[in-house]
């Protein structure tokens, strides 16, 4: 069996963002970068497919990006997977789903993959599309918001996270791409010893380029901050003030603290 | 210009938010036509014309399928856009759709800007506008965006697609129900809910304390429930339970859209959060800018005072 899993490279959620030169996408500068954490489940199901059949699969990890995306792939590694395709790309953040997703699908139709796992969306962009694509591209089936996932004698029950708490259970063959989402297992922490093995692990890096559809369907007008609606009166400063003035707010606007 | 509108349908049942997508067409100024594999028991009430495909014979969940469903109205209606929601069935759906006909699709529109459609990205922090650069645009639109108001009235024109013939490489199971709720958040007047900043399973009994203080109930948030520091039961939001307190306060909760979903109707927001530009800010009445383990603790002690 082979296995691949694509991974994306985001900035930690937490950071300011600054709108970029060309007013498109985020100022890279001072951003601290992550593996997307929708991935990180992606990752982590691969790892134990293979785990669970005695070590006999291969997994691959995939990314697309400058040469930054090489700090989540080698996590990649270190969480278990046995080699890195680097996809280079310097523009990735300009190109649209289209063009990620086909760039994935080149790299991989002649490759004969059973299994691609990837997140459902990533955080920065949120688009949620990669996955599904992928699939249309490589006309296999293709299970996405993935929960649950188990595999026995080459067939696959997953269940897919619906709203509400409604889950949907689907039975499936090989080969497949399933996108997966928050919650579907826990991911690992790379072990030290893990992270030093993963050090001689083959990372191959080839052109996105040479995979990838050359147009675009979609593109970015603006990117910008959000006009503030924040109707709310912010509190700053010391945690005792702040607690006091919340709760004569509170006795003042609720009904629920007197 | 028009618009394909493909509606939800499960158990039975048309799915609300498949008028908000009546609603959106009706922002954009377009005409409408609507696509449905559901039952002929449950056809949105529009003026307009509704492709039904039967969902008994096929099974309610079938990706090829309703894949195949859809492209054939497309087909049939010629539509300038493709109108999903931003749900389970759109993220599935609106990717292949798009893929099969090479149409740019344009992810959870949050607004229409001057025509142009605004999304939002980096965890809500931040919006674009989409361009397309196609002849036909697949569009999913955020979930309460653009929200129907009033009785849906209208006479919709049905017109039977015979389900199409295909090989199907995921077979439908069937659905596992929600968890048993332990706690009916609902009827809470207060719910006090702990989020990924609260940094660790143990400080969650002080979010709890100031549950208790305030004699509401814990929620939390999607990230503090997955990693099992809070049951499911207790889950605000999307896949979680919809809420409207009398006082709602987020601890440590940034506001992504699928929480702010389940909880933006509460009658008072006070958030908790050290980065002030998280988008709860966006819904707050209060944002009190401090970090949630010393700010709660301090206010519980304040409280039981």
């Amino acid at each position: 069996m082979k296995i691949l899993v694509c991974i994306k490279q985001v900035p930690d959620m937490e950071s300011k963002f600054k709108v970029n030169a060309k007013g498109v996408w985020y100022e890279e500068t001072d951003l601290a970068f992550r593996m997307n954490e929708y991935d990180e489940y992606a990752v982590e199901q691969a790892v134990q497919l293979k785990e669970q059949l005695g070590g006999g699969p291969e997994v691959t990890v995939l990314s697309i990006g400058p040469d930054r995306v090489l700090e989540p792939v080698k996590k990649a590694l270190a969480m278990g997977c046995d080699r890195a395709v680097h996809l280079k790309d310097d523009d990735s953040s300009g190109k649209d789903p289209w063009q990620i997703a086909s760039a994935i699908a080149g790299f991989s139709r002649d490759k004969n993959f059973d299994l691609i796992f990837t997140g459902m969306q990533s955080q920065d962009r949120g688009s949620a599309q990669v996955g599904a694509i992928v699939s249309e591209l490589l006309g296999c089936a293709c299970v996405t918001t993935v929960v649950h996932f188990a595999f026995n004698d080459g067939i696959v029950t997953a269940k897919r996270e619906l709203e509400g708490g409604l889950k949907c259970i689907v039975r499936f063959r090989l080969p497949a791409v399933v996108t997966c989402q928050l919650g579907l297992n826990k991911p690992r922490y790379p072990t030290l010893p893990n992270i030093m093995k993963a050090k001689k692990k083959e990372i191959v890096s080839q052109a996105a380029a040479g995979f990838a559809a050359t147009e675009a369907l979609s593109g970015t007008g603006e990117f910008y901050v959000p006009a503030k609606k924040g109707r709310g009166i912010i509190l700053e400063g010391d945690v005792n003030e702040m607690a006091d003035r919340l709760i004569g707010i509170l006795k003042e606007k609720t009904t629920v603290v007197r | 210009m028009k618009a394909l509108l493909v509606c939800e349908y499960r158990e039975g049942k048309l799915l609300e938010g498949s008028y908000e997508l009546i609603s959106f067409a009706d922002r954009l100024g377009v005409e409408k036509a609507i696509v449905l594999v559901g039952s002929e028991n449950a056809v949105p009430k529009a003026d307009a014309r509704v492709y039904l495909a039967n969902a008994a014979a096929w099974a309610e969940y079938n990706p090829e399928i309703h894949r195949k469903i859809v492209l054939e109205a497309v087909q049939r209606e010629s539509p300038d856009y493709i109108v999903f929601l931003h749900s389970s069935y759109g993220w599935d759906l609106a990717p292949r759709v798009a893929a099969a006909l090479k149409a740019a699709q344009i992810s959870e529109v949050a607004s229409l800007q001057d025509g142009k459609f605004e999304v939002s990205c980096c965890n809500g922090k931040m919006r674009r506008t989409v361009t397309s650069a196609t002849e036909r645009t697949v569009v999913t639109i955020q979930a309460g965006a653009f929200s129907f108001s009033g009785e849906p009235r209208g006479v919709p024109r049905v017109e039977m697609i015979a389900p199409p013939v295909a090989a199907s490489a995921v077979e439908f199971i069937g659905y596992e129900a929600a968890e048993k709720k332990d706690v009916d958040l609902a009827k809470a007047a207060v719910i006090v809910s702990a989020g990924r900043g609260v940094g660790k399973k143990e400080n969650v009994a002080a979010i709890d304390a100031l549950a208790k203080a305030l004699q509401g109930e814990l929620g939390a948030s999607r990230p503090v429930v997955d990693a099992g520091w809070v049951p499911h039961s207790h889950q605000v939001g999307t896949t979680g339970q919809t809420v409207s307190p009398k006082l709602y306060v987020a601890c440590g909760i940034s506001g992504a859209i699928q929480h702010l979903a389940g909880m933006k109707k509460s009658e008072f927001i006070v958030a908790i959060n050290k980065d002030k530009d998280a988008p709860i800010g966006e819904v707050a009445d209060v944002l009190v800018v401090a970090d949630v383990n010393q700010f709660v603790p301090a206010l519980t002690a304040k409280l039981r005072k």
